[in-house]
């Protein structure tokens, strides 16, 4: 293990876990609404926010699935030692973290069941950017209609077909972060 | 220093209810299970909207509790207390500063902004539990959208009284989904729950979180013929004359003298002082 991943975890965790719980929630009951967080300063290429969002919802009870070039061993062990969450395959995980691209085929992951529709992973998006241009959000959380950057339509359109059903998603990209959850209707771009 | 970790619980604690509340925000009106910790209060005093408060607290908020709408009864004080101790939040009985306001059975009167959260207690969370006794089968009920037991139960209500005796607790659905019960709340309070905060349910002795985002769609559950009513006892506040808040019948003395006032102190007091 290299000594960099003791580095770059929460300074105070219970202070910057609170502020950074507002903002991760505040994003998920406003879908398109796009916060600001600090406090990790985690290893490439896991992004701040990401890194913030592992760190406020993640320990030993939430098998994490890294996708792609997230799947390396400084992101491993800096996600080992400042959660201690296990890390899985794609079935099993509570969070998937990645880039779009290496996240897909959506149907891996958990949706949950008719009885208990919470058991269901939340996937983690890396994103070059985050914009509240392109794809019109409406939905629970949103009062008429939203824009957000998504990197894709037709998916994220399928997984709120199955509502109460899905997957939730945070975006991320820098200090930013974006979430939608399964409710979220996506038309076109506008 | 303060000898309490902030907010009380440790933090492995509050990331699964922050997972938990997170879910629930997904699913608007599904009662996501959470392990449930004792807390230094008996079930039934709020320990479920504690722990909700206590996983959502950060230090810049000013929290305000009320009891039946009142800031100075004996639960809204203690809690109060409980988080200046252990929080060392700014704490308010004005509705307009708080950020978090935790209530248990009633809404504030003015109107609650984007900037607040709402995070109420709630004793039995299953809307279906006084007719169906089993978890099982309401947890399949809700599974499989039949909901058709709580329509029997409004239609009994009419044929025995004439109309939906129900006046609080009065079951929700929420985005044509599920079927939701929104705390004790007074009927009267069922309307404003379509509102700009995030709203948060904690029930610690059920082990319940659930959530509605902001400008969810709730529908109080009617007949066509028997439309939903947001009653409430048809009088003016005895003491500042308000119209359109929800009033408490109050026994004044041993000979069948009463008053109605505001069950909200806040929004009453607010009154009074715009009067004099």
């Amino acid at each position: 293990m290299e000594p960099d991943v003791l580095e770059g975890g929460f300074c105070n965790a219970p202070i910057d876990a609170a502020y950074a719980f507002r903002a991760a929630m505040n994003a998920m009951a406003r879908p398109g609404q796009i916060e600001t967080v600090a406090g990790a300063q985690p290893p490439g290429p896991l992004s701040v926010s990401a890194g913030v969002v592992i760190l406020t919802l993640c320990d030993p009870e939430t098998p994490i699935y890294l996708a792609g070039d997230h799947n390396c061993t400084q992101v491993r062990d800096w996600i080992t030692f400042h959660t201690g969450a296990p890390m899985t395959g794609p079935a099993d995980a509570i969070f998937a973290l990645g880039k779009w691209s290496d996240l897909v085929p959506l149907d891996q992951y958990r949706i949950g069941t008719p009885r208990y529709p919470d058991r269901s992973a939340t996937v983690i998006v890396e994103m070059d950017e985050l914009s509240n241009a392109g794809e019109t959000l409406s939905g629970p959380g949103i009062e008429t209609a939203t824009n957000l950057s998504l990197p894709d339509r037709q998916r994220f359109q399928q997984n709120a077909t199955l509502y109460p059903l899905g997957l939730d998603f945070f975006l991320t990209a820098g200090d930013r972060l974006a979430a939608l959850p399964r409710t979220t209707k996506i038309a076109g771009v506008s | 220093m303060n000898e309490y970790n902030f907010a009380y619980l440790d933090e492995q604690t509050k990331r699964m209810i922050r997972r938990a509340i997170l879910k629930g925000l997904a699913i608007p009106g599904y009662q996501v299970p959470f392990a449930s910790r004792e807390m230094p209060m008996p079930y039934g005093w709020g320990t479920g909207g504690v722990q909700v408060s206590a996983a959502v607290l950060t230090p810049e908020d000013t929290f305000k509790v009320i009891d039946q709408g009142a800031d100075d009864t004996t639960n809204a004080v203690s809690i109060r207390k409980f988080f200046e101790k252990t929080a060392n939040v700014a704490v308010t009985e004005e509705t307009g500063e708080a950020s978090v306001i935790q209530t248990r059975h009633r809404i504030p009167e003015q109107v609650l902004t984007e900037d607040q959260i709402l995070v109420y207690q709630v004793p039995i969370p299953e809307p279906l539990r006084f007719l169906e006794p089993s978890e099982v089968e309401t947890r399949k009920m809700h599974a499989l959208e039949e909901y058709g037991l709580m329509h029997v139960k409004l239609y009994e209500d009419i044929s025995q009284h004439g109309a939906i005796a129900t006046a609080y607790a009065y079951p929700v659905k929420i985005e044509g989904r599920y079927v939701m019960d929104p705390s004790p709340i007074p009927k009267f309070d069922n309307p404003k729950m379509e509102m700009a905060a995030i709203q948060l349910f904690g029930a610690g002795r059920e082990q319940r979180i659930y959530a509605l985002p902001p400008y969810t769609k709730v529908v109080s559950l009617d007949f066509e013929d028997f439309p939903f009513e947001a009653s409430k006892a048809d009088q003016v506040c005895g003491v500042c004359g308000a119209e359109d808040s929800y009033l408490d019948e109050l026994i004044t003395d041993d000979e069948g003298g009463r008053m109605f006032v505001c069950s909200d102190t806040d929004y009453c007091r607010t009154r009074q002082g715009n009067i004099t």
